[in-house]
C-alpha cells in the first residue's frame, strides 16, 4: 500500500501547491480527462459488482422467488434461517474436510518447492509435471477423477494390484466422498502452491545460505532459519486464502456428485436454492453471509500480512 | 525450456546450484558414513519426487488409454492396460461430431479473442488514468477496484443473474464476454504496477510536443505494456478457457456450448461411455498442454504475480 498510499494522499488535496510533482507544465489539463478513460470500467465495475452486491443485501430481507413482480420484506427471516437451520449449516463442516486437504497441500507443496530449490536434475520436468494439474480445465478435471474413483476404475485396480480385494465406494459412501473430493481438490491445486513456495525460495539471496554453510548449518538449519523466514509471508498468503477457498469450495464436487451423498458445499446449497429452488431471497442472505465471512477473513489477512508479499494489499 | 527456471521476475535470474540438502558433497577418503547418507538421501529425494509425479500423472494417463480404446476392449481391459492400437480415433470423432466439441471450441474462441481485447483496453485505460492523472476521488475510484477484489464470484451470481437478465444478454455470448471483461481486477493490477515502471518523463514529453491524451495513451504508453498485456493474455486466457460456472449458468443454450460446459454435458449422453467421455476430456487438455510446453516461462511468472496480487 505505501506507493498508491502515498499517492492517493496527495490526490486528495489536488491544489496543495507543494505536490509531491511540480504540477505545473504539461500534466495540468482538462479535469475530464481521467473519467474519459474510467468511463467504462467503471461502468463495468458497478453494474457486474456493486449493483448485484447491493441487490443482493436488499433481496436477502425478502422472500422473493425470482420471478414475482413484488418483493416481500420478511426481515431477518432468511438469516435466522441460514444461522439455525442444521442443513444449510451443516455444509459449513464439509468446507474442514477442504481445509484439511488444503494443510496438506501446503506442507507437500512446502516439502517439494524446497526440496527442488536445491541442485535436482530434470528438475525443470519434476516441476512441470507437479505444476501442470494447476492448469488443467476443471469439468476435465472432474471428469478424470469420476473415472479415477469409480467402481472399476483407476484407484481400485491400483488397490487390486496391491492386493485390496474390496475397496469401498470411493464417491457413493457419505463417509468418504469428501476425503475423494478432497483429494481431488489437493490435486488440483497443489501446483499453484508448489510454484509460488519454489518462487519465494527461490528469491531468497544466495549468499544467506553459503554464509549460513560457512558457520556449518546442516539442511534442517538452512531450511529452519533461513528458508521458512524468507517464505513466512507467502505462507500466511496462500493459509488466509486456503480458509476462504475452502468455505466457497464449489467446482469440484458440483461437477462430480452434484453435491449429492452429503457431500454438498455451501455455495452449492446457495446455488441450488437460488436456480433450482427459486429461494432467491435466501440463497441471497447465503450469499451474504459467505460475503461477510470472506471479507472479514481478507481484511484479517491484510491486518496481518500487510506490506509482505504485495505491495498492493 | 532450459534448466534455469525464475518464476518471479524479482527472483534472481540464476538457479546456479546450491549446496545443502540433498547436493552430495565431496567427502575425503574415510568419511565413507557420510557419503553413505548423502546418498541415502539423494535416493529418497529422488523417490519422493518420482512419486509426486506419479501422483500428478496416473489419472490422466489412465483416461488417455481409455481414450483410445473400442468399446469392446473398453469393457474387457482394465483401466491401468494401454489401448491395443494407439491410432484408434473413432472415440475423439464422436467426441467432435456428436459432443459438439467442435462448437464448444469456436464459442470459447469467440469469447476468449473478444473479452481477452476487452479486458486489456479495459485494464489499461484504468491503469493509465489512475497512474497518471491526479484527479478528485481517484483514491475512492483505486478503493472502488480495490474492495471488489474481495467479492468472490460465484455466489453473487444470484444478483448478478437479474442484473444480466435485466440487460438483455441471458443466452447470448455477451453474458460471458461482458462478465469475463467488468469483473476482472487482476488485470487492472497487472498493468498498473507494470504503468508504474514506465517513465513519466515519456509522456511529459510527448505532451510538451503537443500530443494529447488519448495520442499520448495510444501510442506511447500502450505499445510500452506490452509484456504486461502478454500476462494478462496469459493468465485471463487460462481462466477464460477454463471457466465452468458463467457460461453453465448464463449460456444453457446447447449451441451456445463452450467447451467446459460441452465436455460437462457428456456425462449425459454418452453416461457409460467412458472411452467417448475420456477422448472429449483429452481434446480439451491437450490445447493446454501445447500452450503449457510454449509458454512455460511466462505461464509460471504470470501465474506468481496474478496469484499474488
Amino acid at each position: 500500500m505505501t506507493a498508491l498510499g502515498s499517492t492517493a494522499a496527495a490526490a486528495t488535496t489536488p491544489h496543495a501547491p507543494a505536490g509531491p510533482r511540480p504540477r505545473g507544465g504539461g500534466l495540468r489539463g482538462w479535469w475530464g480527462t481521467p473519467w474519459l478513460f474510467l468511463a467504462a470500467p467503471l461502468a463495468l465495475l458497478v453494474t457486474f459488482t456493486y449493483v448485484p452486491v447491493t441487490t443482493m443485501v436488499w433481496y436477502s430481507f425478502t422472500s422473493w422467488d425470482g420471478l414475482d413482480a413484488t418483493k416481500e420484506p420478511v426481515g431477518l427471516d432468511n438469516y435466522a434461517t441460514v444461522l439455525t437451520d442444521r442443513e444449510v449449516f451443516g455444509v459449513f463442516l464439509v468446507s474442514l474436510h477442504y481445509l484439511a486437504g488444503a494443510l496438506v497441500q501446503m506442507a507437500l507443496a512446502l516439502y517439494l518447492a524446497t526440496v527442488l530449490s536445491f541442485r535436482t536434475r530434470f528438475r525443470n520436468l519434476f516441476k512441470g509435471i507437479v505444476f501442470f494439474p494447476y492448469l488443467v480445465n476443471g469439468v476435465a478435471i472432474g471428469l478424470v477423477f469420476l473415472y479415477f474413483f469409480r467402481p472399476g476404475g483407476t484407484l481400485d485396480a491400483l488397490l487390486a494390484l496391491a492386493g485390496v480385494g474390496d475397496p469401498p465406494h470411493w464417491l457413493g459412501d457419505p463417509g468418504l466422498v469428501n476425503h475423494s473430493l478432497a483429494a481431488t481438490s489437493v490435486w488440483r491445486y497443489l501446483g499453484l502452491n508448489f510454484v509460488l513456495f519454489l518462487g519465494a525460495i527461490q528469491s531468497i539471496p544466495e549468499e544467506l545460505y553459503e554464509a549460513a554453510g560457512l558457520d556449518g548449518a546442516g539442511a534442517w538449519q538452512k531450511f529452519r532459519y533461513i528458508i521458512a523466514p524468507g517464505i513466512r509471508p507467502i505462507i500466511g498468503l496462500t493459509f488466509i486464502l486456503s480458509i476462504s477457498g475452502a468455505l466457497s469450495v464449489f467446482e469440484i464436487p458440483y461437477i462430480m456428485t452434484g453435491g449429492a451423498n452429503g457431500s454438498s458445499t455451501f455455495v452449492i446449497e446457495t446455488v441450488d436454492a437460488a436456480f433450482t429452488f427459486g429461494q432467491v431471497g435466501l440463497a441471497s442472505a447465503m450469499a451474504v453471509v459467505l460475503l461477510v465471512v470472506v471479507m472479514v477473513i481478507t481484511w484479517v489477512q491484510r491486518r496481518l500480512f500487510s506490506g509482505e508479499g504485495s505491495d498492493l494489499s | 525450456m532450459s534448466t534455469r527456471t525464475h518464476p518471479t521476475s524479482e527472483a534472481p535470474p540464476s538457479t546456479a546450484p546450491r549446496g545443502g540438502l540433498a547436493a552430495p558433497r565431496p567427502a575425503a577418503p574415510g568419511h565413507g558414513r557420510l557419503r553413505a547418507r548423502a546418498v541415502l538421501a539423494a535416493v529418497a529425494k529422488y523417490a519422493s519426487l518420482v512419486v509426486a509425479c506419479l501422483c500428478a500423472l496416473t489419472p490422466l494417463v489412465t483416461i488417455l488409454f481409455a481414450a483410445f480404446k473400442t468399446n469392446a476392449e473398453y469393457r474387457r481391459t482394465g483401466p491401468l492396460q494401454p489401448p491395443a492400437d494407439w491410432l484408434h480415433l473413432d472415440n475423439f470423432v464422436t467426441a467432435f461430431q456428436q459432443g459438439g466439441m467442435l462448437r464448444g471450441f469456436v464459442n470459447t474462441g469467440v469469447i476468449l479473442l473478444v473479452a481477452l481485447a476487452g479486458t486489456i483496453v479495459i485494464g489499461s485505460m484504468t491503469a493509465y488514468a489512475v497512474d497518471r492523472f491526479d484527479f478528485r476521488g481517484r483514491s475512492l475510484v483505486l478503493g472502488a477496484f480495490l474492495v471488489a477484489t474481495l467479492v468472490p464470484g460465484v455466489t453473487t451470481q444470484v444478483a448478478t443473474f437479474q442484473v444480466v437478465t435485466g440487460l438483455g444478454l441471458f443466452n447470448t455470448r455477451w453474458s460471458a464476454i461482458v462478465l469475463f471483461m467488468g469483473t476482472d481486477i487482476v488485470s487492472i493490477y497487472i498493468f498498473l504496477q507494470f504503468m508504474r515502471s514506465i517513465p513519466r518523463s515519456l509522456d511529459e514529453a510527448a505532451m510538451i510536443d503537443g500530443a494529447d491524451r488519448l495520442s499520448i495513451f495510444v501510442r506511447i504508453v500502450f505499445p510500452l505494456l506490452r509484456p504486461a498485456v502478454a500476462t494478462v493474455v496469459i493468465i485471463k486466457g487460462i481462466a477464460i478457457y477454463n471457466e465452468f460456472y458463467l457460461p453453465y449458468l448464463y449460456m444453457p443454450a446447447r449451441e451456445l456450448g463452450v467447451i467446459s460446459t460441452s465436455l460437462f454435458r457428456f456425462t449425459g449422453p454418452f453416461g457409460a461411455r467412458w472411452e467417448v467421455i475420456a477422448a472429449g476430456t483429452i481434446l480439451v487438455i491437450v490445447p493446454t498442454l501445447v500452450a503449457f510446453l510454449l509458454l512455460q516461462r511466462h505461464i509460471y511468472s504470470g501465474l506468481t504475480s496474478g496469484a499474488t496480487k
